[in-house]
């Protein structure tokens, strides 16, 4: 027999879709199927069943032999490499509870660690944008029932957001949108062809880095400014064309994703991506909101926010909160020798960072903490597996349009096995111990 | 003058904070005084005299103090943040933040220095013989006020960010620069003799660029006036004259709209 859990949230990407139903054995231990998901999504829930699950903390040993540990003993060595160090990194936070990132910030207060999202190879320049000139965002709820225009920018929700179009951007039907698809057009800017831009009534096929210039050329345009004859490779005749589309909306969004973020000019294209957010504003309703890939690095950012200011590349070491990016950055610090002690919890910045970066991490006293075994796993002294987080234990995360959404545990984690937040409380007990907090 | 040299006598094992170092704090201090003051390495409070040789003493004031580091402090952050009189002579390399937020003085650089250099500074002098790095000259993040006053002059390149948010103030560069070059600039003059890769003068309000060199793509906010015969640091050449970027808002001054100004030399 089977029973059905309903109104299950998604711990997969930053649209945390929040009707899923999983059916699970009558005893709560196994996981059967899981509806509505997308197949990433359906995935995440199907692998936490794997038979050869890693279920016991583990520690390589210089040639590369693991050799299983205790949680006891990894909780030891985790919180004396964190206690020792002059400038230990707690790098990831971004596939776990709000709750363990708010135990993982005490830690690092009581440590003077830096600490890093993955925003800080994401969406961390868009924060920056945020800094120095706003934004003028909304939900995605009101994308449902009020959104005619839609920008795809620099991202290809068909593949990395998949359920996106579906339940937000094109295709559902909200109140003011009756036609669903019919009463919304869709620009794609992007250099290449993708099963997003197939869909656009116009796909922008602009020149690698140079969106800051198409940027600008549409703030020249919406003033009636003259225009070199083409900017990023677009003839200025579409230029002027997309402007208007833009501007005769009702209600239009940008979504944009790591194509602008991470190309060159960086912060700068999301700081002009606003400008052109709010000029738009003069002649109807704009908004701009940017695609958050993990499902909780949103709420990571929140915590840090509320707790000390700063969204993502927080310093404590000195004992009060500090930001730069560039300075305080996981791999500008790497890359610059600044850190002597890593721990990652939440990512894998063995896959995401520079080759040069995950060497660094290797030659460092360093702890990863992760249900599966990963790049970083690989790298670390002592790889640490936990619960899943939204599938095996609860917690609080934020959509990529900052809606808090409580995750629902679904079954129960293999028998013995600590969450990532019970985890965190014993390396947090242990720090303050040795340090005498 | 009284000066006070710094001799490096250890290399950071990860890189020093050191903002003590400026005339301001040093004046009125011994030796042994300025040795016994703190520098971090990470969450740990230390002593420069771990780190340097002190030798010499500081005038009654940071305006009779000069500085000297003699060597390489290419792992040394902070030198001369918000100094206000008084001169350092670094006689190599310095990391970040070399005179960020600085009121007055001077500092020279003989080596070259990291990003962030110059960051807010609304006074003084800053001078490099070798490159500078990123965020020259520029505003600290979220900060709508860069650099204001006072002159960054660099003998070689220098990196991305030159002047961003830049009110007054010069800079210049001897050699040529990466992406973004006054950036949101709303006063202030930045002068390139090299070239300039791209997006230069984006969201520019108000304010001066000077290049010498080519500009690989020019931002579609400029547009052509007329042409100019200047004389900038010394030389004296023909210039094309763009005004933009007109994407941007620009305030309105006795009737006519002030747009931001591009000389490029032909
Ligand atoms: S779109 Fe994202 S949140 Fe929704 S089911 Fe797919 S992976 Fe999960």
């Amino acid at each position: 027999m089977a029973k059905l859990v309903t109104d299950v949230v998604c711990p997969f990407c930053g649209t945390l879709c929040d009707d899923l139903e999983v059916s699970v054995t009558d005893d709560g231990k196994k996981i059967l199927d899981v509806y509505n998901a997308c197949a990433i999504g359906a995935e995440k829930f199907l692998h936490s069943q794997a038979s050869d699950r890693i279920t016991r903390p583990r520690m390589q040993d210089e040639d590369g032999n693991w050799k299983d540990v205790s949680y006891d003993e990894a909780v030891e060595y985790t919180a004396k490499i964190l206690a020792d160090a002059k400038k230990p990194l707690m790098y990831g936070w971004s596939s776990t509870n709000c709750e363990s990132q708010a135990v993982g910030t005490q830690i690092g207060e009581v440590t003077g660690a830096i600490m890093d999202n993955t925003a800080t190879v994401c969406h961390g320049t868009t924060l920056i944008a945020v800094q120095d000139v706003g934004i003028p965002s909304c939900t995605l709820g009101e994308v449902v029932n009020r959104a005619d225009r839609i920008v795809f920018w620099g991202c290809n929700p068909a593949h990395a957001h998949p359920r996106h179009m579906s339940r937000y951007s094109i295709y559902p039907r909200g109140f003011f949108t009756g036609k669903g698809q019919k009463s919304r057009k869709l620009v794609v800017i992007d250099p290449r062809c993708t099963d997003t831009s197939k869909l656009a009534d116009y796909h922008l096929q602009i020149e690698q880095g140079r969106d800051y210039e198409l940027f600008d050329a549409f703030r020249v345009a919406f003033k009636g400014e003259k225009l070199p004859d083409t900017v990023a490779g677009i003839p200025k005749k579409t230029i002027y064309e997309v402007a208007e589309t833009m501007k005769s909306g009702r209600f239009g969004i940008i979504f944009f994703g790591m194509g602008v973020t991470q190309s060159l000019s960086k912060n700068h294209n999301i700081d002009a991506a606003i400008s052109v957010t709010r000029d738009l504003n003069d002649y109807s309703k704009w908004s701009i909101m940017p695609m958050r890939g993990h499902y909780n690095v949103t709420g990571s950012g929140e915590v840090w926010g509320w707790l000390h200011g700063f969204p993502f590349a927080l310093d404590l070491s000195r004992g009060f909160a500090r930001y730069n990016p560039g300075d305080t950055t996981s791999n500008d610090l790497l890359r610059r020798d600044e850190v002597d002690a890593v721990f990652v919890l939440g990512s894998d910045p063995g896959a995401h960072f520079p080759f040069g970066s995950v060497k660094k991490i290797w030659g460092l006293p360093s702890v990863c903490i992760d249900p599966h075994i990963t790049p970083t796993s690989a790298v670390c002294k002592l790889h640490v597996p936990v619960a899943f987080v939204g599938v095996e234990t609860g917690g609080c995360a934020y959509r990529m349009d900052n809606v808090p959404i409580e995750c629902r545990k679904v079954v129960e984690p293999p028998e013995g096995m600590l969450t990532d937040e019970e985890f965190l409380k014993k390396v947090l007990t242990r720090v303050k111990e040795l340090k005498g907090a | 003058m009284a000066t006070v040299t710094l001799t490096p006598k250890k290399v950071p094992s990860l890189r020093l904070e050191a903002d003590n170092i400026t005339p301001d704090v040093f004046a009125g201090k011994s030796a042994a005084e300025i040795a016994g003051l703190h520098v971090f390495t990470g969450n740990t409070q230390e002593l420069l005299g771990d780190y340097f040789t002190v030798a010499g003493s500081a005038g009654a004031t940071a305006a009779e103090t000069s500085i000297v580091i003699d060597g390489d402090a290419s792992r040394v952050k902070y030198i001369g943040m918000k100094m206000s009189a008084g001169d350092i002579l670094v006689k190599g390399n310095a990391d970040m933040y070399v005179g960020a937020w600085m009121l007055g003085g001077k500092i020279t650089v003989k080596g070259s220095i990291d990003a962030f250099a110059g960051t807010g500074m609304t006074g003084g002098e800053i001078i490099v013989d070798g490159d500078a790095g990123n965020y020259l000259g520029a505003a600290y993040r979220g900060d709508w006020r860069g650099m204001q006053g006072g002159l960054i002059r660099v003998g070689g390149n220098a990196g991305s960010d030159i002047g961003t948010f830049m009110r007054g103030g010069e800079i210049i560069i001897g050699g040529n620069t990466d992406v973004h070059v006054g950036t949101h600039q709303e006063g202030g003059r930045i002068v390139v003799k090299g070239d300039c890769k791209s997006k230069v003068g984006g969201q520019m309000v108000e304010g001066e660029i000077i290049v010498f060199g080519d500009i690989e793509v020019m931002m579609p906010g400029f547009q052509y006036r007329n042409d100019v015969d200047l004389e900038v640091d010394g030389s004296e050449a023909t210039f094309a004259l763009y005004e933009g970027d007109v994407g941007e808002r620009h305030p309105k001054r006795k009737g006519d709209v002030v747009f931001g100004k591009l000389y490029l030399k032909y």
